[in-house]
């Protein structure tokens, strides 16, 4: 039996892992992903002092520490199934079945779909695919691509196909349907777009995101954007234009884009296409978290999180005795934010499993995640704090609840 | 056209280069030891990886980290198998799944 198991050998799993054989206890550290790392691997951007952040260096760095103090690990090992029998936590993979009493998820993040017509064809894929293939297994994921969807994300990756040589012929949005409603208005757009412009060289961007501060300003910014987009990193960027279908025969070969109006609706006659070998799909990420449902954790749907969380606190514990959780299953935010969040598991587990003094650790280490947070260079959604307070509340009134059936 | 990204301006060059064989659908390729089949495959040119069970149109990868289960191929006879999430092993044997009969679908289509 191991002190503590972690699923997720990613920013989150693998920092929460160092912190706890740090404090002496045995661990093991579960991936189904090849490499550890698990989404920091394909991370790559300039920050704003000038030097890289270099996803796989980081990896390596934090793994090898890992390594280094004793950690032990399981890659290419899917976790089917946890369940709590006799006190102690039961982790289920195909081979083996492993025990512990502190159980901690670093599952991470997962892309939300966003069908457009033909995107079942070979060659259509997420824009993390793309990424995780041209940074991590540096494979072409083709020569000239269109990216669907334009989002902090779909920004980032788009620039890193570029270091790459890759040829990014135009980042669009998909047409306005029931499931892809937020994503294909360009207004909506255009909003989420203001938090990136940071990062966009471009004067029309930076000089258009003050301008559209208000509604009436963004509706006007959007009608008078020009038709042929705004360019960031030389890439277009086409927001009057939608994606209304992806065709080829057998592989992808090329989009349809039309031109929409400001309520996101096709202008007919305005069809266009555009040759390309790989179409990207960016629909935006979702914290990823079957294992805590199947476990039985209570969830909240909080939108600034990225959608369903399981209620934890702030020590990152979970309404279940023995089990935390720690990265992108509790919110969308970047590796830096997961790297502090996994301290803070790391130390309420060493505390529970009977260390003691480790108190004032554990408030330096929840102060850090909101430092981090705060100096976030890529933020996933502008009212995180927000969602982390409503999640707050909700631990409060769980605790009032428990309090009044105890006694 | 090499389809590998040997240089890069941040991440460097590719040093790794120990290639072995494995067939797919019966021919055979090369690849990098121990980087996922997915990308192996895509190296090669290869993009589509299966036909759909009920439809038979051809599908590669979508999400290539494990989520969304479109890559699945038959590797060494296990079915299955998720091409994005497999290291590639020397002689290994690749192949795709096909359209799958329907028989009860064709039969009410038949007689209702
Ligand atoms: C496709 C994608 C691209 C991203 N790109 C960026 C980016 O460019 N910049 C940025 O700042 N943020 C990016 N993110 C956000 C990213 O989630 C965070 O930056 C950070 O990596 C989160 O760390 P984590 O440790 O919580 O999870 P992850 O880094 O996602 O690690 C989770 C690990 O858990 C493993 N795992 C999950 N379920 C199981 C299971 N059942 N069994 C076994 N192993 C399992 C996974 O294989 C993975 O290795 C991206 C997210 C995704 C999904
Ligand atoms: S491509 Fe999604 S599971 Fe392999």
């Amino acid at each position: 039996m191991n002190d503590v198991i972690i699923v997720g050998a990613g920013p989150a799993g693998l920092s929460a892992g160092i912190t706890c054989a740090k404090k002496g206890l045995g661990v093991l550290i579960i991936d189904e992903y090849m490499k550890p790392g698990g989404r920091l691997l394909g991370q790559l951007y300039e920050e704003p002092n000038g030097s890289w952040w270099n996803g796989i260096q980081e990896s390596t760095s934090l793994y090898e520490h890992a390594v280094d103090l004793g950690i032990q690990f399981q890659l290419n090992t899917p976790v089917n199934n946890i369940e709590k029998l006799d006190q102690s936590w039961v982790i289920y993979t195909d081979k083996h079945t492993f025990n512990t009493d502190h159980l901690l998820l670093a599952t991470g993040a997962a892309e939300s779909p966003v069908p457009v017509p033909g995107w079942t064809l070979p060659g259509v894929m997420s824009v993390g695919a793309a990424q995780v293939m041209t940074n991590v297994h540096r494979v072409k994921p083709g020569e000239r691509g269109v990216i669907i969807g334009v989002n902090v994300l779909s920004a980032a990756i788009a620039m890193e196909l570029q270091l790459a040589g890759i040829d990014v012929a135009c980042l669009t949005l998909p047409k306005l349907n029931k499931i892809t409603k937020n994503a294909a208005q360009p207004k909506d757009v255009l909003e989420s777009l203001l938090h990136v412009s940071h990062m966009a060289p471009s004067p029309l961007i930076r000089f258009g995101s003050k301008l559209m501060k208000n509604d009436f300003m963004k509706k006007m910014g959007v009608t008078f954007y020009p038709k042929e987009g705004v360019k960031m990193w030389d890439i277009p960027i086409q927001l009057r234009k939608a994606v209304i279908n992806i065709y080829g025969d057998g592989e992808v070969e090329g989009i349809t884009s039309a031109t929409i109006d400001a309520n996101g609706e096709v202008v007919s006659g305005s069809e266009e296409n555009i040759a390309c070998d790989f179409v990207c799909i960016a629909g935006g990420l979702y914290p990823l978290t079957e294992l805590a449902a199947v476990a039985g954790c209570p969830f909240y749907l909080i939108d600034e999180l990225g959608g369903y969380v399981p209620l934890h606190n702030e020590r990152m514990e979970t309404t279940l005795d023995g089990l935390y959780v720690a990265g992108n299953i509790t919110g969308i935010e970047g590796a830096k934010v997961a790297i502090a969040q996994g301290v803070t598991a790391g130390l309420s587990i060493a505390e529970n499993a009977g260390i003691s003094g480790l108190d004032v650790d554990i408030q330096h280490s929840i102060q850090s995640i909101e430092l981090t947070r705060d100096k976030a260079y890529i933020q996933f959604h502008p009212e995180v704090k927000k969602g982390k307070r409503i999640l707050k509340e909700q631990w409060k009134e769980y605790e009032r609840s428990v309090k009044k059936l105890v006694h | 056209m090499s389809r590998r990204i040997l240089e890069h301006p941040v991440l460097g060059n590719l040093q790794d280069n120990k290639y072995i064989s494995f067939t797919f659908n019966n021919k055979n390729y090369e690849g990098l030891e121990s980087e996922s089949i997915a990308a192996a495959l895509l190296a090669n040119g290869i993009r589509t990886l299966r036909y759909h069970e009920e439809s038979g149109s051809p599908r590669g990868i979508y999400c290539n980290i494990g989520h969304c289960f479109e890559c699945r191929v038959t590797v060494n006879g296990t079915q299955g198998v998720r091409a994005c999430l497999t290291p590639l092993q020397a002689g290994m044997v690749i192949e795709s799944g096909g359209k799958l009969p329907t028989p009860v679908r064709d039969w009410s289509a038949e007689n209702e």
